[in-house]
C-alpha cells in the first residue's frame, strides 16, 4: 500500500522502460514516453531507473499517502502541492501518512511523472510493469485504485536542474530502409519545413502538420508490410507525417521517411499541441556518437542532484518564522 | 540489360536495426528464408543483439550499436547469407500444427459468399478448399499474437475491400491476397470475414500468453454454428476446441 487515488486525469498509466523481446509476437515495447524522466526520478530518489513510475498525460490527480512515502516529480512540469502548499517540480519530497499530493495540469510539455521511493510495485507481465493500452495490457489508473510501492528508505528534499525538452525544437533523424522511396526534392522539403504538432497524439504516435503539399513516397500504396520501430516517421496516404511512439504497431504498410534518434524521441513526445518541430538528417556514425553522449549524460544524473533550498516565496506562513533570532547586535 | 537481382537486400532500420529482405513480395521461399535466417541469428547469440523477428519476406535484427557496431552486424549478416541458399532452407524445428474448428459463412462470418464469388467459386467449393488448406504462420504482427497465414491457392488472391468493415470480433478469420489473418481482438478491417473461431491468439492473463509462433501451421476445419456454440461454452483454455501437435521434421 502507498497511495490512494482520489482524483485522476484520463490518461495516467504505470510505465517503466518497457518490454523487449516480443516483437515477433506483434507486441511493441511500450514503456515511458520520456525515458530520461525515469532516470531523473531515479536520481532524485537514489534508486534504479528500472523502477516503474506513474506517467500522467496532460493532467495529474490527487493522491493520499497511506504511509510515509518518498515521491519525486519529473518530466513535463505540472502544478503540484502537498496539503495545499506548492512544491517544486523536478524534486523529491516526503509525503507523510494522511497527506494529500495534488498534481494539476501540465505547464509545459505533455507527460509528467510521479515516482515513489522503492518504485511502483504492480504486477510484472512479460518482464515489465508497463501498461500497453492498445494491447489491453493493464489499464489507465482510476479513482479508488491503490498504487503500491516497493520497500524503501532514503532521503528527500533533492532537486535536479530542469531540462528544456518540453516545447519542441530540432529532432535529429537517420535514414531508414524506406527513405529511398522519397525523392531528393521531397527529402529537401521535409528538412526545410517547420512542422506543428497536430491535435491527434497519444502513446501510439503523434500527427504533424505543415503548410503546402504532403510528403508522398513513390508507389505509396503497394509496399509490403514491414517492421516498425518507435521513432519512425510514417507518411499516411495523404503524405501527412506521424512520429511513432512506444505503443506503435509492430509492422505496417505506410512508408517511413526517416527515424528520430532514441535520444531525441522524448523531445518529440513532449512537444505540446501547436508546438513546432524541425528535422535534420545525421549520419549513422553521428547518431551513434549522439546516442552515446546521451547515455553518458543519463548515467551522470545521480551526481547532478542538489539539496532543495526552500524559496521564501514558497513558505506560506513566513511571518510566523523567527527570522532574526540569534542575530548579534553590532554594538554589543 | 537486366538489372542484377538485388535480393537478399541488407538495409538499416532506424538507429539500431538491420533488415534482410528476400523479395519484394510474399512468396513461400521468401517467407521460408525469413524464418530460417531469423532462427539462425537467434542460434548465433551475438553479443549486443536485443531482439529479432521475421516479417512476411524479411528478417529484422535489433541490436545495441555500442556493443555491436553496425559494420560488424552487416559483415556477420553477409557472412551468414553466403553460407547457404536460405530460400530452400529447412523451416525452424519445434513447429506445431493447429487444427481449429471454424464456422464458415452464416451471420457469424457474413463475407464468405462474397469472397467465394471473387475467387470464382461456389460457397461450398470455397469452404471445402479453405477448410483443406494447411497454412503457415508467415508472421505475427499488427496486434499482439495475431498471425498472418498462407499461402492460400492463387484463386484466393482477392483484393482487400475499399471500405473497412467497422468491426469483426476476436477469433474472426479474414481473407485477402491469398492470406488469412486470425484476429486476436475486435478490430475494423478491409479483409473479408469468411470464418469465425473461438481460438484466442493472445491471452495476457494466461501462463502462456501467446498461442502461436512464426512457422507453425494451421488448418481451419469447417463446423456448424451449433458446434461452435458448444465449444464457446467450454472454452476456459481459449483454444476454441483446437488440437495441437508437433510437426515431425
Amino acid at each position: 500500500m502507498s497511495l490512494v487515488v482520489h482524483r485522476i486525469g484520463p490518461a495516467c498509466t504505470v510505465q517503466d522502460q518497457g518490454r523487449s523481446g516480443y516483437l515477433d509476437q506483434g507486441l511493441s515495447r511500450s514503456g515511458a514516453a520520456d525515458i530520461p524522466a525515469l532516470h531523473e526520478g531515479a536520481a532524485l530518489l537514489g534508486q534504479s531507473p528500472s523502477h516503474a513510475a506513474l506517467e500522467m498525460a496532460g493532467m495529474g490527480g490527487e493522491f493520499e499517502a497511506t504511509q510515509n512515502t518518498r515521491v519525486a516529480l519529473t518530466g513535463a512540469p505540472m502544478q503540484a502541492s502537498i496539503d495545499g502548499s506548492p512544491i517544486a517540480w523536478n524534486a523529491s519530497h516526503l509525503l507523510e501518512q494522511g497527506q494529500r499530493l495534488v498534481i494539476g495540469a501540465t505547464l509545459q510539455g505533455n507527460y509528467g511523472y510521479l515516482h515513489l521511493g522503492g518504485g511502483i510495485n504492480t504486477k510484472v507481465f512479460l518482464g515489465s510493469r508497463s501498461t500497453h493500452l492498445t494491447a489491453k495490457i493493464g489499464r489507465p489508473v482510476q479513482v479508488g485504485d491503490t498504487i503500491p510501492k516497493g520497500t524503501d528508505t532514503g532521503e528527500t528534499g533533492m532537486k535536479l536542474r530542469p531540462d528544456e525538452r518540453f516545447s519542441g525544437g530540432l529532432l535529429r533523424v537517420v535514414q531508414s530502409f524506406q527513405t529511398g522511396l522519397f525523392d531528393d526534392t521531397t527529402l529537401d522539403r521535409f528538412t526545410s519545413t517547420e512542422f506543428k504538432r497536430g491535435a491527434r497524439a497519444n502513446r501510439m504516435g503523434m500527427q504533424l502538420e505543415s503548410e503546402g503539399e504532403g510528403f508522398a513516397a513513390k508507389g505509396q500504396l503497394n509496399i509490403l508490410s514491414e517492421v516498425i520501430t518507435p521513432g519512425d516517421i510514417q507518411m499516411t496516404g495523404t503524405g501527412n507525417p506521424f512520429i511513432l511512439l512506444p505503443e506503435c504497431q509492430t509492422t505496417g504498410g505506410y512508408p517511413r521517411i526517416a527515424t528520430v534518434l532514441p535520444c531525441d524521441l522524448p523531445r518529440a513526445a513532449q512537444t505540446p499541441a501547436g508546438g513546432t518541430l524541425r528535422f535534420e538528417f545525421v549520419t549513422l556514425e553521428e547518431a551513434v556518437a549522439l546516442q552515446s553522449a546521451c547515455r553518458a549524460e543519463l548515467a551522470r544524473l545521480p551526481n547532478r542532484v542538489e539539496a532543495l533550498v526552500r524559496d521564501p516565496h514558497d513558505i506560506p506562513d513566513l511571518l510566523s518564522y523567527q527570522l532574526i533570532g540569534g542575530v548579534i547586535s553590532a554594538t554589543d | 540489360m537486366t538489372p542484377a537481382d538485388p535480393f537478399p537486400l541488407v538495409r538499416t532500420v532506424g538507429f539500431d536495426g538491420i533488415l534482410v529482405t528476400y523479395a519484394d513480395t510474399m512468396t513461400e521461399p521468401s517467407n521460408r528464408a525469413a524464418l530460417a535466417f531469423r532462427a539462425e541469428v537467434e542460434r548465433q547469440q551475438w553479443k549486443g543483439v536485443i531482439e529479432t523477428s521475421a516479417s512476411l519476406a524479411s528478417t529484422y535484427i535489433r541490436f545495441d550499436p555500442q556493443l555491436l557496431p553496425h559494420s560488424d552486424v552487416e559483415s556477420r549478416v553477409h557472412g551468414l547469407l553466403a553460407q547457404q541458399d536460405w530460400y530452400s532452407a529447412p523451416l525452424p524445428s519445434g513447429r506445431k500444427l493447429w487444427r481449429v474448428p471454424t464456422v464458415y459463412g452464416t451471420d457469424l462470418a457474413p463475407q464468405l459468399e462474397e469472397a467465394a464469388a471473387a475467387a470464382g467459386l461456389s460457397p461450398a467449393e470455397a469452404i471445402q478448399r479453405l477448410g483443406q488448406s494447411r497454412v503457415r504462420v508467415l508472421t505475427i504482427g499488427f496486434a499482439p499474437g495475431q498471425p498472418y497465414l498462407g499461402p492460400l491457392g492463387p484463386e484466393f488472391n482477392i483484393p482487400r475491400l475499399q471500405e473497412l468493415t467497422p468491426m469483426v470480433p476476436e477469433g474472426a478469420l479474414v481473407l485477402a491476397i491469398s492470406q488469412f489473418v486470425l484476429f486476436s481482438g475486435p478490430t475494423p478491417t478491409g479483409w473479408r470475414h469468411v470464418g469465425q473461431t473461438a481460438f484466442r491468439c493472445f491471452q495476457p492473463d494466461s501462463d502462456q500468453s501467446f498461442a502461436l509462433n512464426p512457422g507453425d501451421e494451421m488448418q481451419f476445419e469447417p463446423i456448424s454454428k451449433e458446434q461452435l456454440e458448444h465449444i464457446k461454452a467450454n472454452n476456459a483454455d481459449g483454444t476454441g476446441g483446437a488440437t495441437c501437435k508437433e510437426i515431425a521434421e
